[in-house]
């Protein structure tokens, strides 16, 4: 196992690029990604090792990449829009994954149509096939990483076509489903989507509250304000979510040209309660 | 379930009981615990503080978070420390509050001015914190602090950092909250 060494950005570009100690590319990936370097050289070398072949994981899955796509998204430069995309085909569900998560964070509308091919064998005539609810033999996860691709989808605005979103909200998975209730919210404005997300607050299980707080902070829910302030959950999770709903009240606030509107006063005046 | 039902006694006689179950690492019935301390107020600060060097960790933290919410200036040195230096961001967010909110009434008027500065000094550490949410904490307290002030310097300092983070800070959060906080500066 590599110890975890001091990087700088020149150091940590040069591990990732050589091939001998595998440990150390895998760590300057991440570390690329977690301070967000924005370099082109940087950029280059993380694409690169989208296609690396050399890590492969005991599972027959590659380390390497899956870091790699997660740092592309953090960096944010639209140059490794097309090379994610391509990761969508990889054979590595954890690949796929990342690749979705960091192509929402990308927002680039160009991954919309690739997002939606994963989905299609999961939808038939407007029901959920096999495909989308059974799990893949001897792995721990469904055949495609639905919650990533849904939560993408509703992020880049994919309104062209619900019908492969809306059946998710019957997915057996929780978290599943909350990803299609996120969506679906953020695509048609329904409040009937954002309800459900309220309700889920209300849920035995506190990893499942705590998923459906961060959908709802996602999404900016303004109505769930209340809500999230009782929820049975950590107040520093609360925060985070109601930190969420404020960031969008605001940009609602400046679309109708106005300050400090009675919404954005309300979620603050919670906010305060909850430190 | 039982420890918020004993929360809810308000009875001096389960100050014992709350302030051991701090000690259990059950965040659920700690939260309960801490508000029954807190709603008992000053009854629970004493015990609080003559048992607070034993503590583990865990409930250090909670027994801060019961400090900052009863503002007890007993406690004032223990928030000060935890709000500029604890490594939990929890504990620092909490502390960072209970400092804009210290029971003025209960420090003796020639040394108000010197306790006030020296929670400025510390809000003015907390400001900086790469925390986002000890940072909202900060403005919160430093909006609070501002109407118990009567230094005309502090009260200044106390503007010109919320003007600061009104204006630079990258979160959007903190510039809009240090935004409210101006505006009910400037109504008095």
């Amino acid at each position: 196992m590599t110890e975890a060494p001091n990087l700088t950005v020149e150091s940590a570009i040069a591990h990732l690029n050589q091939t001998e100690d595998l440990g150390l590319r895998y760590y300057a990936a991440w570390w690329l990604g977690k301070f967000r370097v924005n370099d082109a050289v940087a950029l280059e070398a993380l694409i690169n090792a989208l296609t690396d072949t050399k890590d492969i994981a005991p599972d027959g899955g590659f380390p390497l990449r899956r870091n790699a796509a997660k740092a592309l998204g953090k960096l944010g430069d639209e140059r490794a829009v097309m090379p994610l995309i391509q990761c969508l085909d990889c054979e590595d569900y954890y690949v796929r994954e990342s690749a979705a998560q960091s192509l929402e964070m990308l927002g680039d509308v160009r991954a919309i149509a690739p997002l939606q091919n994963l989905l299609k064998k999961a939808v038939s005539a407007g029901e959920l096939t096999d495909y989308a609810i059974d799990t893949v033999a001897d792995k721990p996860h469904l055949y495609q990483p639905y919650e990533a691709i849904l939560e993408a989808l509703g992020t880049l605005g994919a309104k062209n076509d619900l019908t492969l979103i809306k059946p998710f909200l019957n997915h057996p998975f929780a978290k599943v489903k909350y990803a299609a209730q996120r969506a679906m919210y953020q695509l048609t404005g329904d409040d009937s989507y954002g309800e459900m997300l309220v309700e889920a607050l209300k849920g035995k299980e506190l990893q499942l509250r705590r998923s459906a707080l961060m959908d709802l902070g996602a999404i900016g829910y303004v109505k769930s304000a209340g809500a999230i302030a009782s929820a049975y959950a950590e107040n520093s999770l609360k925060l985070i979510a109601m930190k969420g709903l404020l960031e969008y009240q605001v940009k609602v606030d400046q679309e109708n040209q106005q300050e400090l509107s009675d919404d954005t006063m309300m979620v603050m005046k919670l906010m305060d309660s909850l430190l | 379930l039982a420890v918020s039902n004993l929360a809810k006694v308000r009875s001096p006689l389960a100050i014992p009981t709350l302030i051991e179950v701090l000690g259990y690492n059950n965040p659920g019935a700690a939260v309960a615990a801490t508000e029954g301390l807190i709603a008992l107020g000053e009854t629970a600060i004493t015990s609080l503080l003559e048992n607070v060097d034993d503590y583990n960790y865990g409930a250090r933290a909670w027994a801060i978070r019961v400090f900052a919410g009863i503002g007890d200036p007993r406690a004032l040195q223990l928030l000060l420390k935890a709000a500029s230096s604890d490594f939990s961001l929890s504990v620092r967010r909490a502390a960072t509050k209970g400092l804009g909110t210290i029971k003025w009434q209960q420090i003796p008027s020639d040394t108000l001015s010197q306790t006030q500065q020296q929670i400025l000094d510390t809000l003015l550490i907390t400001a900086q914190d790469g925390e986002w949410v000890v940072r909202y904490a900060t403005v919160v307290s430093l909006a609070n602090l501002y109407p118990a002030v009567h230094n005309l310097d502090l009260k200044n300092i106390i503007e010109k950092t919320l003007i600061s983070l009104r204006d630079s800070d990258p979160e959007i959060a903190i510039t809009t909250r240090s935004k409210l906080a101006l505006q009910n500066l400037a109504k008095g």
